[in-house]
């Protein structure tokens, strides 16, 4: 707090610059004075005290009525003094609540971002993206010891920090699983169960999940309601959809998940992604999987990694750079 | 100087006014500048509108400290059905009023101690004070 002396003699400095000399140079002088006042915290019925002060200086024979009309006045000024020093403690509390979700969005980021495993077969490309500062997106790879590949996309509805709790759950679910995960659909029935007994009814999970074989060069895999990903097969040189049916985690605990198989051959690519990623909303309305394929396709001769980057930046340049849902995309792509 | 308590029983709004001005004058005489007048006088109302909405009648206690730090001190006491969640009433923003930095918080600021003991079903005491500089 500055010294209400100096402040008295600096306002009455400035008010006598004014009333003497009437300029837009004086009165820019009082506007920068008001930013002092409030980088100090001085409040606006100090600066009226301070005024009023002033003004019986120069005239000490004010005018009763005129004195208690300035009563009046600091009085009705006391309320806003309040409104403005509730205000500044509520820009306090919203910085330490700013910080406090940065910690936790960082805490989230080490959760979510796991090691990319590394195959000379299979070339694996990943992106993940939250809309706001944490994610409600949940990927996952592991790779076992029979060279196997599991991979996992999950995507809580809804976003933000409900979302990202929810996520943080899945990945906790995930890592307890036992590391011979040979069945997809077993592996969903065990989430489902877990997600149905700890997750709010009002929360819903989608996930897909799919076991690689690295010997056959096959994916089962099961979906619990996600959206569908993409086969690429380059014999036919098209995009098929990859369905699975099943219904999201957390509905039902006797859910079962039917297992579904592809074959991959060399140069097929498995797309997975969640619904961030066909959800993207344009001026023309929402993005067209059709779209989604045009858009790989355009990028196919690059690494799985670029492809996911680039269509990454080109569906955010789309969207003038605003993600409306948390963005995962995924792309697996046999080499030899 | 008069260094008596001077109580005032809250029923009506009239009685608001009442209590203003009494601490008002109290203030004037222990030498508070024009402002601090404003901010107890104000403060004297936010307790005794309190008390007259919720628990229709108490009183405004107001007194002199008269120790090694000179002020003000106002007390709100009433029977009426007490305060349950003290926390939120203290949170800013939590007033009905919408968060305008009025209510208790308000009070919290105007005065420069603010201490509140609330029994639900038994009534509130509220104990604020103020020092001259
Ligand atoms: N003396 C009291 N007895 C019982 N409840 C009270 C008392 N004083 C306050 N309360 C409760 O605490 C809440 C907060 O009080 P506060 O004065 O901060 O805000 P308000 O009265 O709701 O709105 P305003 O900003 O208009 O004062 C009130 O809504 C009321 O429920
Ligand atoms: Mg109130």
């Amino acid at each position: 707090m500055i010294d209400h002396k100096e402040l008295y003699q600096h306002y009455r400095k400035l008010l006598i610059e004014h009333m003497e000399r009437k300029s837009e140079k004086t009165l820019y002088n009082g506007q920068l004075f008001s930013r002092q006042m409030m980088e100090n915290g001085v409040s606006p019925e100090d600066v009226l005290s301070l005024h009023i002060d002033v003004i019986k200086e120069f005239y000490p024979h004010m005018d009763e009525k005129f004195q208690s009309a300035f009563d009046f006045l600091l009085e009705a000024m006391i309320g806003y003094g309040l409104a403005y020093r509730e205000h500044q403690n509520l820009r306090y509390k919203q910085r330490q609540l700013e910080s406090e979700i940065d910690i936790a969005a960082d805490v989230q980021q080490s959760l979510l971002v796991g090691e990319v495993p590394h195959y000379d077969f299979l070339d694996i490309g990943v992106i993940s993206r939250p809309a706001k500062r944490m994610s409600g997106d949940y990927y996952h790879f592991v790779k076992d010891e029979q060279n196997c590949l599991s991979v996992a996309i999950a995507d809580v509805i809804g976003k933000g920090i409900p979302a990202a709790l929810c996520m943080s759950m899945i990945k906790y679910a995930m890592d307890s699983e036992p590391e011979q995960r040979t069945k997809p659909g077993a592996v969903l029935e065990n989430l489902n169960r877990v997600v149905e007994q700890n997750v709010d009814p009002s929360m819903f999970i989608t996930m897909f999940y799919g076991l690689y074989n690295e010997s056959q060069h096959r994916l089962y895999f099961a979906s619990a309601g996600h959206e569908p990903g993409f086969y690429y097969s380059s014999n036919k040189d098209e995009f098929q959809e990859l369905i699975a049916k099943g219904r999201v985690l957390g509905l039902d605990r006797s859910t079962k998940y039917r297992e579904y198989e592809k074959n991959i051959d060399v140069g097929d690519m498995v797309i997975l992604f969640s619904d961030g990623v066909t959800e993207c909303r344009t001026e023309k309305g929402f993005i067209e999987r059709d779209e989604i394929v045009r858009l790989i396709r355009q990028r196919m001769h690059l690494s799985s990694q670029e492809i996911v980057d680039g269509v990454y930046k080109e569906l955010e340049r789309l969207q003038d750079f605003q993600l409306r849902d948390d963005f995962t995309l995924i792309i697996l792509k046999r080499e030899v | 100087m008069n260094i008596a308590p001077n109580r005032v029983e809250i029923h009506n709004e009239w009685d608001i006014v009442r209590a203003r001005q009494s601490g008002r004058e109290r203030a004037k005489e222990l030498g508070f500048g024009h402002v601090d007048q404003a901010r107890i006088a104000t403060a004297i109302s936010e307790l005794a509108r309190n008390i007259y909405l919720y628990a229709k009648h108490g009183e405004i206690i107001i007194s002199v400290i008269d120790g090694e730090k000179r002020g003000i001190s106002i007390i709100a006491e009433d029977n009426g059905p007490g305060i349950r969640d003290l926390r939120k009433a203290m949170e800013d923003g939590y007033t009905t009023s919408g968060g305008l930095g009025a209510g208790l918080p308000g009070v919290k600021r105007l005065m420069d101690d603010f201490d509140i003991v609330s029994e639900e079903g038994q009534g509130t005491k509220i104990t604020a004070k103020k020092y001259l500089r």
